[in-house]
């Protein structure tokens, strides 16, 4: 197989381990609901509703075996001139945004993040496909980068 | 009532260019109530009492033998009855005189503001050095009372500033006044020129309804593009839409008779509606149609009846998107479309915002439009677009870059044509050998990039470059290029991005410059690249 693609030499920012733990929780609560589906529906004789159930349920289960590595996936640079994120492992996608195009910089914390003490940092452009949303960040590292991006948006902010 | 829809005598038509842009608030034409509905209310109302009258007497007095207006007479109602016609139309006249009294617009330096209403205000305010395009329409009642709507948009979905209505040539010259305020002429440069057009109100109809549609002191120069009628129809002839609508009239119905299975037609029947619709609406589109270049961006009109207007000042188009439809090919003819970010995608049938700048035209036109487009582009790079773009068949000596040979598991018959060119200010992606198409991303508009591989895409060594522009009615992405040029093009993209980002003027288009970070935008002189600084293509 030849090597993955690789555009930066400089190190990557990694995101915090603890953002494992969420999204398998988060997939333990899917399999744990979609499995509870399967065994109702089972018992009321429904049979393929709970084949489908059974099967998405084993499919989370798979995904949830690579969750470790997708999440040691996520990556940021802070480079002189744009935002340089990373994402995925078997469909990888780069994403370079340039600090004068953000439109604003959205924190979120869902309720598992929030018991583990992490927030999502989302970049908005003029363009609905950008699409960069940083997840796994502890609290304070999330602030500070928001109050990091929005001065540098501000201070090279262009026209649309 | 028809004394409000005669002769509108704004201040506009003869005063100075700047009467209505003076920063002051000001009310539209005073016929804007009728024609945003009144006429059509009238006559509705008209239309029922015609029928109902008879009814609504007999059914009021229980006897149907005589004219009501004798009747009248006879009871002594005569004066009650006249009274009360009278009082609705006072109620309505005051209705649509409050209605037109609250509704206020002005234009200062920096903004453009309307607001209106009477129980409920609202008011609109527009940054000038945001517009993304100024927009006359001229619905064909409304030309006929000289009047105009003036559409001011900025950027965003449903964001524009409407004045409907202006009186024809207040219109013209408020478009003007706003644009050269828009651009940062300052208020002493621009040209005072007082025109005095008082041939009486009849003449100034009749000169309205039958000037071109670009005032001549409007547009720099003539058309560029001319679209005789048969090219237009035979445009809409060699459509998909149009073969399919074809097909079913002349094959489908016969068959549906012939089979006895004519109830099939219940069916049909919508969807021929609106497919002939939609073709229609298209084909008035482009009646009339012409391009053309102003010291203010690129205008283009069109429309028989109806008629529309739109300025488009330089630096709002965010991509290009040159295409063939497959039965276009014999005849060699191209469309032109454009994603800009006042774009309103779910608008249908609005007047405002047509994406497609070129309904149809050969190659010469095509290179034209082009340069009305990306104006400080010399004509020899236009022509690179053309001929490499359009018509490149992916040698070694053209001006794009293509995809490697392996890339033909993915793209058997394009991946000769798959390519793109990275000059100083544009992304140009060329795709297709059916479907041939060339999309144009000005490096200043674009939002971020994005460079994604996927499984098979990795065992084939490529990668795939994504655009992020406005939405609009184009996708800007190029698949199946080497992994490694796709590397650094999307650095070399990023990069132009944000030097192209940062250097930008065209918010204020014609400001001088007179710090010394380089010329206006327009003025720019950009060098083409061969193929930019990528390394060796494998093959």
């Amino acid at each position: 197989m030849p090597p993955r693609l690789e555009p930066s030499d400089a190190e990557w920012r990694r995101v915090s381990p603890k953002q494992i733990g969420v999204e398998l929780l988060g997939s333990v609560i899917s399999i744990v609901v979609t499995l509870a589906v399967a065994i109702v529906a089972f018992n009321l004789g429904a049979g393929w509703v709970a084949l489908v159930a059974a099967a998405i349920a084993a499919s989370s289960l798979v995904m949830a075996a690579f969750v470790p590595r997708r999440v040691r996936a996520y990556g940021y640079q802070l480079r002189e001139d744009d935002l340089l994120f990373r994402r995925g492992l078997l469909f990888q996608r780069f994403v370079a945004v340039p600090y004068g195009r953000m439109q604003l910089v959205d924190v979120n914390r869902g309720p598992l993040a929030r018991l583990m003490g992490l927030s999502d940092l989302k970049l908005v452009t003029a363009a609905a496909t950008t699409g960069v949303s940083i997840p796994g960040l502890t609290e304070d590292a999330a602030t500070e980068l928001r109050d990091h991006l929005v001065e540098l948006a501000e201070s090279r902010r262009v026209g649309l | 009532m028809t004394d409000e829809v005669g002769p509108p005598a704004p201040p506009a038509t003869a005063a100075a260019p700047s009467a209505l842009a003076d920063g002051e608030w000001h009310r539209l034409h005073p016929a804007t109530p009728l024609l945003r509905g009144g006429i059509a209310l009238i006559a509705i109302a008209g239309l029922l009492v015609a029928n109902l009258r008879d009814r609504v007497i007999e059914f009021v007095i229980q006897q149907d033998e005589a004219d009501p207006i004798d009747l009248l007479i006879e009871r002594g109602w005569l004066i009650p009855g006249l009274l009360i016609v009278l009082g609705v139309i006072l109620l309505a006249v005051l209705g649509f005189y409050l209605s037109w009294r609250f509704h206020e617009f002005r234009v200062t330096d920096e903004v453009v503001e309307v607001r209106s209403g009477i129980v409920f205000r609202t008011f609109r305010k527009a940054r000038l050095d945001r517009i993304q395009g100024i927009n006359i329409v001229r619905p064909f009642i409304a030309r006929i009372f000289g009047a105009a709507r003036l559409q001011i948009s900025v950027a965003g979905n449903d964001a524009e500033v409407k004045l409907d209505y202006l009186s024809s040539s207040a219109a013209d010259q408020l478009r003007r006044d706003v644009l050269s305020l828009a651009s940062g002429v300052q208020r002493e440069e621009r040209v005072a020129d007082a025109r005095a057009r008082t041939t009486g109100v009849i003449g100034q109809r009749i000169d309205e309804l039958l000037a071109p549609e670009l005032d001549p002191r409007e547009a720099a120069a003539e058309s560029v593009v001319r679209l005789p009628l048969p090219r237009l129809i035979g445009s809409m002839l060699l459509r998909d839409s149009t073969i399919i609508l074809i097909l079913l009239l002349v094959v489908g119905i016969p068959v549906m008779f012939a089979t006895d299975t004519w109830y099939l037609l219940l069916g049909v029947i919508p969807s021929l509606i609106g497919l002939a619709g939609f073709i229609v609406n298209r084909f008035s589109r482009s009646l009339r149609y012409s391009i053309a270049a102003t010291p203010n961006g690129v205008r283009i009109g069109y429309g028989l009846l109806s008629t529309s207007n739109e300025t488009l000042p330089p630096g709002r188009i965010h991509a290009i998107h040159v295409s063939q439809p497959i039965l276009w090919r014999l005849p060699g003819w191209w469309q032109i479309q454009i994603t800009r970010a006042g774009s309103n995608a779910g608008q249908s049938g609005g007047s405002t915002s047509n994406p497609t700048v070129l309904p149809v035209g050969d190659r010469q036109d095509v290179a034209r439009v082009l340069g009305l487009l990306l104006p400080g582009h010399a004509d020899e790079q236009i022509a690179l677009i053309v001929d490499d773009g359009l018509l490149g068949t992916g040698a070694d000596d053209e001006a794009f870059t293509s995809a490697p040979r392996r890339a033909r598991w993915l793209r058997p018959l394009s991946w000769r044509r798959t390519g793109f060119a990275l000059w100083s200010d544009l992304f140009l992606m060329r795709k297709g050998r059916i479907w041939r198409s060339v999309t144009v991303v000005p490096l200043a508009r674009m939002q971020s990039v994005a460079l994604a591989q996927g499984p098979i895409y990795r065992a084939l060594r490529l990668a795939e470059i994504y655009t992020h522009i406005v939405s609009g009615p184009i996708y800007a992405r190029l698949g199946a290029i080497d992994a490694e040029v796709a590397r650094r093009l999307f650095l070399d993209v990023v990069a132009g991005a944000e030097r192209e980002g940062r250097d930008d003027r065209t918010h204020r288009w014609n400001r001088r410059v007179d710090q010394s970070d380089g010329g206006t935008a327009t003025a720019r002189v950009v060098e083409v690249e061969g193929p930019p600084s990528v390394g060796e293509v494998e093959r």
